[in-house]
């Protein structure tokens, strides 16, 4: 029992230890009370999806209510339509809802069914329209705002979402009939690609924080071994100075675990103003799960009572002073090699895996874990060596090699962080690039000549005409294409059932659209034409099979592949002239049957789409805004989609700014500690400073001295993080059969250890500055 | 310089830190080539009085003159230029950069003052040969003895031929026969190069070593030479 | 130690009789070895032969005839050059200084002066002797590092005896 009472001497220390042990517990309470802020959050994260997904299951649409024969009319029953849209980069979510009696459902969160013209908002959208940032949507959505919706009802307190009334929905408008809210919670089968990714971050964010909460345990440890030599003088023996060592920082990192659960506590509260993602979270998400909780209560002292013991096996307290072994132990190379080699050969061995192959997730997180803990075990040796190979130049730079070579594990230990948190960003921002880059080539669409498609279920006569007419009048769209498609199959059914039901393109527009489609000559209501594309005979011979002069056509796609669809069919006229496609104003090229109104009425149409496609001038300010507000009052439930690689890249983007801000929050977390070491340090020496000022030492030689103590292992650590990233990167990015894109996306992070460089010196200048003052001569 | 040929004069300095008078009314000369001892209790002033004799900090009242320069009213940089050039220091410990070599520690003045390495580093060899320690040039201060270390000191406090050396107790921790031997080599190198010397002691027998000795009592200096 | 002197510096309070003068003496300065009043009387004579004391009056109050000696110009004179003439630096000169110190203090005069001046003297010794050492072989220097501690020990009391000075004055002149 005598190890108790050594602890409790030390925690008496610790707490007592006048104002510098106060100053010392304090750092190192608040440094560990950072880390285990950030440990509380990422271990509430399964607690916040799942409220999130049951959330968004609960105002899912019922099963059965999706089946067509279970959905009857009813009192209960609602008409909808998915109204969402998009603003200046955010997605506001919505339906259109028309009740068909006098007790509709309503969904969770809104507690009235809004009227005609009323519609329910959730807060954050509330707060947008009312604010000048919401102008133009408040256009789109000009209805009078009746309630909100309740947290029950929403994913994240930052969502977007609104639900409006109307009496005019049907179900030939696209409206659907829903008969109920509400599905069972699946188990979600991630894709091993997502568990890789998932395991990847966790590390790249998490180890971080690990290497911080154990360099803050370290904070003050010089002055804490001075005060243990003196308590040899009075006989406390070895193993007792560090058991009362030990003590000490079981103490620090228990008033550390406090702050972090207080911090947890107070931060949660303002974390629905944090988005991430375009997301944000409930306080009430914020919930650590129990198990990794306690795992955090218990992990934290323990690692810190380890720390210390570990840090105190290479010094030795003796009575007069401490005793470093400066040089003792050699690092070694081999073991530390073994690590990343291990992981590389683990992912080696693995292979490559197609993206929905069924793949075992573990093998490559924990081949990507172990490289990137290998590069962190990599580090000190490697600054070692890099180090000591340095010889000469000026004399800042000499100051600062030489201060390293004598002592550069403190330092190696701060950037093994940089290390981990920089190659674990770089290799996974390549491999997002990768599988990006991957989705633009495949749409092959090319942004310069649609930015916009519309849809719209509204088929009347003149809902193509009105449609061109309404988006040319919008402010910033250069040109428009506005028609009703639908398709024209053959009828009856192809002998060999493995053959194609041909099939092609059935438009519906004006003769001044459709001269904009083909070259058509003269025109008059009723005309209907073949359009056979240039220079492309096999096309054109296709068309021709479904578009037979004088024959019919079966104009309910469905009819074919759905039993109990009816047929509709409608005679191509004889005298329908075939023409040559031309390319329409946004430069495509469209083929088929072409037909005037008077020639077919769009009303009696099946399943035809009012169609628009729009090019916008994007130098005009919030020209897309303008597109959306314009389709809105068209049809509120018009869907509105932008070409689909410029939303992937925005997509895209915010995941990467996403891992960069990550990243620099790591970073900067890692800089705080450089910096309290350095501050240290720089105190321990406030007499050499004096000597050197006395000396007529400049202070920029020791500013720049300063810098360069930060900047070697943090330039090494960053090479040696960007190396060891774009090799995690390209092969994993190998394995799963993709190509890298793109080389220089470490660039940004590069940056950002530049800065934390000039960062941690600028911030250790004034007390440099301050010590740098002939006062620490006075010494008698 | 002074009608007496004096290098350095001081006159009537005031210092107070905070509410302690540590300087009232001092007076100070020395010559070329001079050994001077300022001796006198702890807490006398007599290292306030080193500090502003060599320019480290600045008297609240009274001027002192080097070579014929008013060194009270200089900036900070122009003080720190002089101090780079002309003078070199010797303190009790703590002094030398734990880091750098014995060898690069005798040859930081001469970096400071901008001279290459390699031309630094020889002459830094020359004068750890003449202290005797020249065997240690390769080693860290932490792994040699304290008055190996002292020596080390002196020859950086000579290493760039200033015109005054600034000693303050540079004896102080190590024992008699390493201290006289240190305060030997100190006065000896400092008299064959013309280099006056500024000590700073409460020991008698260090003092010995000088040509000429001042009390400092409750911040008074008593230069019985120095005539105002 | 000069007797003479002392007395001298007795004297310049106020004119005394030669007894009083022994019991002044043995009180401040003969703490081991009272004075023989012969020798008051002997030294008395001296110093009025030299004309440094004069007889003030004769008194004869029934008993012995006694006389009350008072100090002259020459006298004061002779205890200032005694006073600052630092001694030579030799082992076991303290009750010399001590005297010195307290008549300085008795008679207004600067014993801080007088311990600078004496501090002066000895390291002057001590830099010729540092000097000797320097140039001499290693019986030299073994000889000079006897004297040097000797002297050393002097004036280590003389740093002490200035550190003290207040105090001392409180009690031998309050």
């Amino acid at each position: 029992m005598t190890w108790l009472r050594d602890l409790g001497l030390g925690i008496r220390f610790a707490a007592a230890g006048g104002r510098e042990g106060w100053a010392r517990t304090a750092l190192t309470a608040v440094g560990v009370g950072l880390g285990v802020a950030l440990l509380l959050v990422a271990s509430s994260v399964p607690h916040l999806l799942d409220e999130r997904s049951a959330r968004g299951d609960a105002r899912y649409e019922a099963t059965d209510s999706l089946e067509a024969e279970s959905a009857k009319k009813s009192d209960t029953s609602v008409l909808r339509i998915d109204a969402e849209t998009e603003y200046r980069g955010h997605t506001v979510g919505g339906y259109v809802m028309r009740a068909e009696g006098e007790h509709p459902l309503t969904p969770p969160g809104v507690a009235e069914f809004p009227g005609p013209g009323e519609m329910v908002v959730s807060p954050a959208l509330q707060d947008l329209l009312a604010s000048s940032e919401g102008k133009l949507l408040k256009e789109r959505l000009p209805y009078r705002i009746t309630g909100t919706i309740a947290d029950a009802g929403l994913l994240s307190p930052g969502e977007l979402y609104f639900y409006v009334g109307s009496d005019t929905l049907t179900q030939a408008a696209g409206g659907h009939r829903l008969t109920g809210y509400g599905i069972d919670p699946e188990p979600e089968q991630i894709s091993p690609v997502l568990v890789v990714l998932i395991i990847i971050i966790c590390v790249v964010l998490l180890v971080p924080v690990a290497i911080f909460i154990a360099t803050a345990v370290r904070f003050g440890g010089e002055r804490r071994d001075r005060r243990l030599a003196a308590l040899r003088l009075v006989g406390t023996d070895i193993r007792q100075t560090r058991r009362i060592a030990a003590g000490e920082a079981l103490f620090g990192s228990v008033v550390g675990l406090l702050v972090g659960g207080a911090l947890f506590l107070v931060g949660r509260r303002f974390v629905g103003a944090v988005e991430l993602w375009n997301h944000s979270a409930f306080p009430a998400d914020l919930t650590p799960a129990p198990w990794l909780a306690v795992l955090v209560v218990v992990a934290v002292p323990l690692s810190a009572v380890l720390v210390t013991l570990a840090a105190m096996r290479s010094v030795v307290v003796e009575p007069l002073g401490v005793v470093r072994h400066a040089g003792g132990r050699k690092r070694r190379l081999w073991w530390r090699l073994l690590v990343p080699v291990a992981g590389l050969a683990v992912l080696g061995s693995t292979g490559q895996v197609g993206e929905f192959d069924p793949v075992n997730p573990y093998p490559i997180a924990g081949g990507a874990v172990l490289v990137l803990f290998g590069l962190a075990l990599l580090l000190p040796w490697l600054v070692e060596a890099a180090v000591k190979r340095l010889r000469g130049g000026p004399l800042p730079w000499q100051l600062a090699v030489r201060r390293l070579q004598l002592n550069s594990g403190a330092a190696s230990r701060a950037v093994s962080g940089i290390t981990v948190a920089v190659a674990g960003a770089v290799a996974l921002q390549m491999l997002f690039a990768a599988i990006g880059d991957e989705f633009d080539e495949s749409t092959g669409q090319d942004p310069s000549r649609a930015q916009f498609h519309t849809y719209s279920q509204v088929v009347d006569g003149d809902a193509a005409a009105r449609t061109i007419e309404a988006f040319r009048a919008t402010e910033g769209v250069q040109a428009v294409i506005g028609t009703v498609e639908t398709y024209a199959l053959k009828p009856g059914r192809p002998k060999d059932p493995d053959d194609m039901q041909p099939v092609t393109s059935l438009t519906i527009g004006d003769c001044a659209t459709l001269k904009e489609l083909a070259d058509i000559g003269s025109c008059r209501d009723g005309d209907v034409f073949v359009a056979h594309p240039r220079n492309d005979k096999e096309q054109a011979d296709w068309v021709d099979e479904t578009a037979r002069k004088g024959k019919e056509v079966e104009l309910n796609s469905e009819y074919a592949d759905v039993p109990g669809a009816k047929s509709q069919l409608w005679t191509l006229p004889a005298d329908a002239r075939t023409v040559l496609a031309d390319r329409d104003p946004l430069g495509t090229e469209r083929w088929g049957i072409l037909a005037t109104v008077g020639a077919l009425d769009p009303r009696t149409l099946p399943s035809a789409q009012t169609v628009a496609q729009i090019r916008i001038d994007e130098s005009v300010p919030d020209a897309a805004e303008h597109v959306r507000n314009t389709a809105a009052r068209i049809d509120p439930g018009m869907e509105v989609s932008t070409v689909i690689s410029f939303t992937r890249d925005r997509q895209y983007a915010s995941v990467q700014t996403g891992l960069r801000l990550g990243a620099a929050a790591t970073l900067a977390l890692i800089a705080l500690s450089m910096l309290v070491s350095q501050l240290e340090q720089l105190r321990e020496r406030k007499r050499l400073l004096s000597v050197l000022v006395a000396f007529g030492t400049r202070r920029v030689t020791l500013g720049w001295s300063v810098l360069w103590q930060t900047a070697v292992p943090v330039v090494v650590g960053l090479l040696v993080a960007i190396a060891g990233g774009i090799g995690l990167g390209v092969v994993l990015t190998w394995m799963l059969d993709k190509s890298v894109t793109e080389w220089w996306l470490f660039l940004p992070l590069a940056g950002v250890g530049g800065g934390l460089i000039v960062a941690v010196t600028l911030l250790s200048l004034p007390l440099l500055w301050r010590l740098m003052r002939p006062d620490g001569l006075r010494t008698e | 310089m002074t009608p007496d040929g004096s290098l350095l004069v001081a006159q009537d300095l005031h210092k107070t830190y905070g509410s302690t008078p540590a300087l009232d009314g001092a007076s100070f000369s020395v010559h070329p080539g001079e050994v001077v001892a300022v001796m006198g209790p702890s807490g006398s002033g007599k290292s306030t009085l080193l500090h502003c004799l060599a320019g480290i900090v600045t008297p609240d009242a009274g001027t002192i003159t080097y070579a014929g320069r008013e060194i009270s009213s200089m900036s900070d940089a122009q003080r720190s230029a002089l101090r780079r050039s002309d003078f070199g220091f010797v303190f009790q410990f703590g002094q030398l950069v734990p880091e750098l070599t014995c060898l690069e520690n005798t040859a930081l003045p001469l970096r400071l003052n901008g001279v290459r390495r390699k031309a630094a580093e020889r002459t830094a060899r020359e004068w750890l040969e003449r202290l005797e320690v020249d065997d240690i040039a390769a080693q860290r201060p932490g792994e040699v003895s304290g008055g190996q270390g002292q020596r080390v000191a002196v020859a950086r406090a000579l290493v760039a031929s200033p015109k005054v050396v600034f000693a303050d107790e540079p004896t102080g921790a190590l024992d008699s026969l390493n201290g006289e031997r240190v305060m030997e080599l100190l006065t000896e190198s400092a008299r064959s190069a013309n280099t006056a010397v500024v000590l700073v002691t409460h020991e008698a027998r260090v003092a010995a070593y000088s040509d000429r000795d001042i009390v400092v009592r409750d911040g008074r200096a008593r230069d019985l030479e120095y005539v105002v | 130690m000069s007797i003479g002197h002392t007395l001298l510096g007795l004297l310049e309070s106020g004119p005394r009789h030669g007894y009083d003068l022994k019991r002044a003496f043995d009180e401040k300065f003969g703490h081991d070895r009272p004075l023989h009043y012969g020798q008051v009387y002997a030294t008395m004579s001296r110093l009025l032969k030299n004309g440094l004391v004069e007889v003030d009056g004769v008194e004869s109050d029934g008993g012995p005839e006694r006389k009350r000696y008072a100090i002259t110009d020459a006298g004061i004179t002779d205890v200032s050059a005694w006073l600052e003439q630092p001694e030579k630096p030799e082992p076991y000169l303290q009750s010399t200084l001590y005297t010195k110190v307290v008549l300085a203090l008795l008679t207004g005069r600067s014993a801080a002066d007088l311990l600078d001046n004496q501090r002066s003297e000895h390291l002057r010794l001590m830099r010729t002797l540092t000097d000797r050492k320097r140039k001499g072989d290693l019986a030299d220097q073994l000889i000079c590092d006897h004297a040097l501690f000797h002297l050393e020990a002097d004036l280590r009391w003389l740093e002490m005896t200035a550190a003290r000075l207040d105090q001392l004055a409180e009690v031998v002149a309050p």
